[in-house]
């Protein structure tokens, strides 16, 4: 219990750091003024869901070979926690896309593959739903995501090489926007500092899912008996 | 007790049962025309629209088309339990897969070509000088279509809400080919047509990592 | 009926099957010698069903092992298919009697294809309806189908699942002297039955199966009788 509050407390003070990092420690842009801060949350929150993703894929892999229910625990708990932080991208998009480009949405390589991630992740949520057996549901989105990650490379790739025969302004942070090296530090902090979240975030919903399993076991054998 | 004599019985039959019925080919090339209608009466483009947007249309069509159809790949081997004695009868499961989304290609094909002279009239975009590129291009797409479309087709036929399940499954995973077919077919419709080697070239390293993936993990795919 | 070039045995090793949180077995452990014919009897729901399908390989055990054994085996277990006929009848609707043989016929490379299917449809009775789509048939012929089917590549072992549904008084009569035939060739048969009938009394043992749990066997000393009238009960 008190590990849990002292780890809490850790990620706290980390976030918190990368929040001060990010008004007070990286330099002005002269352009776009106070609203480029929030590059510091929409980019670090797109490689940290993405992290999620992997770390939901390593699991699905792992439950196909051994089928032990804790893989199947992890692959859903990283799978959500990855779509959260992916909506966050998602609505960062507009907020910052609005007061500086005057648009809400643009059609950049990194919201446009994170919306198509976004869609494939909440149906690996959603086909659960809808299989009620433990083990088949476990195997199927287990296959499911390993599919579904194994897109995620083609789907960048695929948006990339359109965006190399469509050029378009660059915008939001995408690679060649031109970052101060400050910047870039405290960019790679903030992604730090939500990393952490992610693993505190992974290992709560993780224990409330093997807690639910237990559950539905508990509730089965007693139907049965 | 090979894959492929395997795979070859099986695609036989696929292609028996459908050419016997065609219900799944009439139904599907109807359903592509109210929809290239559709667009056209929403949009009315002009010729040179046309040739922007008009490939888009096709392949939305196509993907929309496909993830109805694709249904039915796995929904039909429920009746009975005829997937039961498949499974029994081959040596290799993913027979079973590489015979299905061979049929289903072809399929897919066949309806793309039948549609293809019929969206050319409705959406003025000239197609017999580029017909062999396009051919290309549609078989790539329609590959990498079925693959992912069979596979998926083993899982939402076990699911609820299969109807509504196929279609959220296969198209988000789908857009890299929508993306680059789409991209591609504007090259072909273009006034000084061309054809992108790259993207054919995406859409085939597409077609062989699905098409190993369901290699890896179909016969996960069809336990029970 | 030829006598069966090698008799295979099986062996289920502590077998548990666990759906969520329902045991469909658990710890079934049997030992099946070459050329027995075993009737399993038990309620709906006490676990025949999930044990033959795990026998003919299609559902994996959640624990436990299945093996099998005999010269026809040489040290590959995976060459064992045993012949299945289940709840469902496993054919297509759309395809004729012919059509349907032919097909498994192939898959499982069976021989000269087109002889040993006519010679079924023959040994059947279904000759006449060859070119009939399955569709068209009653629920006897298509029990038949599937016997048909199961014995196409002359398995070694028969897995049967109340064979007898849907046939008429002539048709259990009919499949219990095929039964009677294939175990005397030195087939392994398992079946689940209900009751006592004909076909029951082919069997050299019988297991009873509640709740997923061996409750008797007529090896450890139960009487056939026994284990076949409580079944109902």
């Amino acid at each position: 219990m008190v590990k849990n509050l002292l780890a809490a407390a850790a990620v706290f003070l980390l976030l918190g750091a990368a929040a001060y990092a990010s008004f007070f420690i990286a330099p002005t842009d002269v352009k776009q003024g106070l609203i480029y801060r929030i590059l510091f949350l929409h980019v670090p929150s797109a490689w940290t869901g993405l992290t999620a993703f992997f770390i939901s894929f390593v699991a699905n892999l792992l439950y196909v070979w051994r089928r032990q229910p804790r893989w199947d625990w992890l692959g859903i708990s990283a799978a959500e926690v990855g779509l959260a932080f992916t909506t966050v991208v998602l609505v960062t998009g507009p907020i910052w896309a609005h007061p500086v480009w005057g648009i809400w949405w643009t059609w950049s390589p990194r919201l446009t593959s994170t919306f198509v991630l976004w869609l494939l992740y909440v149906s690996y949520v959603l086909l659960r739903t809808l299989l009620e057996e433990p083990d088949r549901r476990a195997l199927l989105s287990a296959l499911f995501g390993i599919f579904a990650f194994i897109d995620v490379p083609l789907v960048f790739g695929s948006i990339r090489w359109w965006r190399d025969q469509h050029p378009q302004p660059v915008v939001m942070g995408e690679p060649g926007s031109g970052l101060d090296p400050i910047m870039y530090k405290v960019l790679f902090f903030s992604w730090f500092a939500m990393m952490a979240l992610m693993t505190l975030l992974i290992r709560q919903r993780y224990r409330l899912e093997a807690m639910r399993s237990d559950l539905e076991t508990m509730q089965h054998e007693l139907e049965a008996a | 007790m090979s894959l492929l004599p395997n795979t070859a019985v099986l695609f036989g039959k696929e292609l028996r049962t459908e050419f016997r019925s065609r219900e799944l080919l009439t139904t599907t090339v109807v359903f592509i025309l109210i929809v290239l209608f559709m667009f056209s009466i929403s949009f009315r483009p002009t010729s040179d629209e046309s040739r922007q947007i008009g490939p888009g249309l096709l392949w939305l069509a196509f993907l929309f088309a496909a993830s109805l159809m694709l249904q039915h790949s796995f929904l039909s081997e429920q009746h009975n339990d005829t997937l039961s004695a498949l499974r029994l009868s081959v040596s290799d499961p993913f027979a079973i897969f590489f015979a299905k989304l061979a049929a289903n290609t072809l399929f897919l094909l066949l309806t793309e070509l039948l549609l293809l002279p019929i969206f050319a009239t409705m959406y003025n975009v000239p197609i017999v000088p580029v017909f062999h590129w396009l051919l290309l291009v549609f078989f790539l797409g329609s590959l990498g279509t079925a693959i992912v479309g069979t596979a998926f087709s083993a899982i939402s036929a076990q699911a609820r809400m299969r109807e509504l399940l196929l279609p959220l499954l296969m198209l988000p995973l789908l857009t890299p080919i929508l993306i680059v077919s789409t991209e591609v077919t504007k090259g072909l419709f273009d006034r000084a047509p061309y054809l992108q080697w790259e993207g054919v070239g995406f859409l085939a390293v597409f077609d062989l990592v699905f098409l190993t993936a369901l290699w890896l993990f179909g016969e996960y795919l069809l336990e029970e | 009926m030829p006598p069966v070039s090698s008799p295979v045995g099986l062996r289920f090793e502590n077998i548990d099957k666990r759906y969520g949180g329902l045991l469909a077995l658990r710890g079934v452990s049997l030992t099946i010698a070459p050329g027995e014919c075993v009737v399993f009897a038990g309620r709906n729901g006490s676990g025949k069903t999930t044990l033959l399908r795990i026998a003919a390989r299609l559902v994996r055990p959640s624990r436990g092992t299945l093996s099998f054994s005999g010269d026809s085996t040489g040290g590959n277990e995976n060459t064992v298919r045993p012949g299945f006929v289940a709840h469902a009848t496993m054919v297509y609707d759309e395809l004729t009697a012919e059509e349907n043989l032919l097909l498994f016929a192939r898959l499982q490379c069976v021989a000269q294809p087109e002889n040993r299917v006519e010679s079924l449809l023959q040994e059947v009775g279904l000759e006449g309806r060859r070119a009939s789509l399955v569709r068209t048939f009653s629920r006897g012929m298509r029990q038949r189908m599937a016997i048909a089917r199961a014995l196409l590549h002359e398995p070694s072992v028969l897995l049967l699942d109340e064979p007898a549904t849907g046939l008429d008084p002539q048709g259990v009569t009919w499949l219990a002297g095929t039964i009677r035939l294939l175990r005397d060739s030195g087939r392994t048969i398992l079946m689940s039955l209900h009751g006592e009938s004909e076909i029951s009394s082919l069997g050299t043992r019988a297991v009873r199966l509640d709740a997923g749990s061996v409750v008797a066997d007529t090896r450890t000393g139960a009487t056939f009788r026994s284990i076949l009238t409580f079944a109902d009960a």
